[in-house]
């Protein structure tokens, strides 16, 4: 095999990769939210399952969580999971990482000084434009760091789904390795990877500094 | 009477900060508020601009109620909706200014009057602009609040509270957190605002400032009110042993 066909074969699974990033993002950013705001609800039993939801999410590998959103409706249910296996993934995806971005979250709302919802209270703004219009944009700044940070850790996650046979390019790469007894695909993957963190830190250097003009 | 304040009761858990306070303030009057630290003066302030809620008495601004206590002896408000209006009575200049960093200083002034008053952009920008101009700050509208001076940013505050139009405007220690060269300058405008018979009450330390600009001054102390009156009888000749005692500290 070419160098250009095993790259034009990993092409399909950088694609495969990249889907699992984009989904898995546009999943768990807002759902990550959603958690945070739960997380300080008023009701203790909203409270206490989200802190169950988090703490088992983070104290189990997601390698693990993988194979119980595939395997899981089997095993439980007897249900059919032919064409399960996609889903499963993001699903396993987004659960995992919201909860982490949900943390994120929850670190930089309670950083916001209690004076700001006092202030915002006094003048009158409701408790929604006090959360989207004073608080919100003040957390984003604060949280971006560590928002970056588990960007970054998605990207080189997505080869976990390899876990489930999905043909992205770890998987690929292995394959690929293993039947044309070469080291190439190896490289390949890691090549893309790294190009892939290296336009994330690009972008999000350049989010980081559009907000660089408050202190 | 702008603001009424009978019988304020106000706990934190077993401790009984605000205790049976009774006080009123007229329209142009300009009430300071003294006393030793604990004595329940912020609280107070937090009370009549809802911040915290009372545990009995009753709250009323411009002759309606806000606040009372219903015949189980409990604290009630008005509905939300109402609660609305009566937010729209009083303005709050705060110890730490708690501007929004993340808005231009003239932003912090118009985001409000737009977004809950419904002013229009040109009205509310035009109105901040003659407040600036009265702070003495009005080359800081395109500024942002951590390029400012404490004293800077605290004159901000105060414009920003007025751009709501309240008919009472309360400080909670305005100048505590401000360097000492700083304090005359916000003081100077708290000023100019009482001598346009701007309704204020004051939470403050500064004491030959309470004298000059009030037209009463309250000693509170362990949550009750000790004294009041015209602030050259409880400065010169309080009646209080306690009144006494709290004054001659600043005397030395």
């Amino acid at each position: 095999m070419t160098f250009e066909t095993m790259l034009s074969t990993m092409a399909s699974g950088m694609l495969k990769t990249g889907l699992i990033f984009v989904l898995t993002l546009l999943g768990s950013l807002p759902l990550g939210m959603v958690v945070a705001l739960l997380r300080k609800s008023r009701f203790a039993v909203v409270r206490g399952i989200i802190s169950v939801y988090i703490s088992i999410i983070r104290g189990t590998p997601l390698m693990l969580q993988l194979l119980v959103w595939y395997f899981g409706p089997f095993y439980l249910f007897g249900w059919n999971i032919g064409s399960w296996r996609f889903p499963a993934i993001i699903v396993a995806f987004v659960v995992n990482y919201a909860a982490y971005f949900a943390e994120i979250y929850r670190g930089g709302i309670e950083s916001i000084p209690q004076g700001q919802y006092e202030a915002a209270q006094v003048l009158g703004y409701t408790k929604f434009q006090t959360f989207m219009k004073i608080i919100l944009p003040q957390v984003v700044k604060i949280i971006m760091p560590s928002v970056t940070n588990e960007v970054i850790t998605l990207v080189k996650d997505t080869s976990m789904a390899f876990t489930l046979a999905y043909a992205e390019v770890f998987s690929l790469a292995k394959q690929i390795s293993a039947s044309q007894s070469s080291f190439m695909p190896f490289l390949i993957a890691g090549v893309f990877y790294f190009v892939a963190n290296y336009v994330v830190e690009f972008v999000m250097k350049r989010v980081e500094k559009s907000m660089d003009y408050y202190k | 009477m702008i603001l009424e304040m009978n019988n304020i009761q106000k706990q934190f858990d077993e401790l009984e900060v605000l205790e049976d306070i009774s006080f009123g303030v007229d329209s142009g009057e300009v009430v300071s508020i003294i006393g030793p630290s604990g004595s329940g003066k912020s609280t107070l302030l937090r009370c009549a601009t809802f911040l915290e809620t009372i545990d009995g008495g009753e709250i009323i601004y411009m002759g309606e109620k806000a606040a009372w206590t219903d015949e189980n002896g409990e604290a009630v408000y008005v509905g939300p909706q109402e609660m609305k209006k009566f937010r729209g009575y009083c303005g709050l200049v705060f110890q730490q200014f708690n501007l929004f960093p993340h808005y231009s200083i003239l932003k912090n002034i118009t985001d409000a009057p737009i977004q809950v008053q419904g002013v229009s952009r040109d009205e509310a920008e035009s109105n901040a602009m003659d407040l600036l101009r009265k702070m003495g700050i009005e080359d800081k509208a395109d500024s942002y609040p951590y390029q400012l001076s404490g004293g800077q940013q605290q004159r901000v505050a105060i414009a920003r509270a007025l751009a709501m139009k309240p008919e009472i405007l309360f400080f909670d220690e305005p100048t505590s957190a401000l360097d000492p060269e700083l304090t005359g300058e916000v003081l100077k405008v708290i000023k100019q605002l009482a001598d346009e018979k701007m309704t204020m009450v004051v939470v403050t330390h500064e004491m030959p400032f309470a004298k000059a600009v009030s037209d009463r001054v309250i000693f509170m102390d362990g949550g009750v009110i000790v004294e009041q009156g015209d602030p050259k009888d409880v400065f010169d000749n309080p009646q209080e042993e306690r009144t006494k005692q709290f004054l001659s500290v600043f005397e030395r």
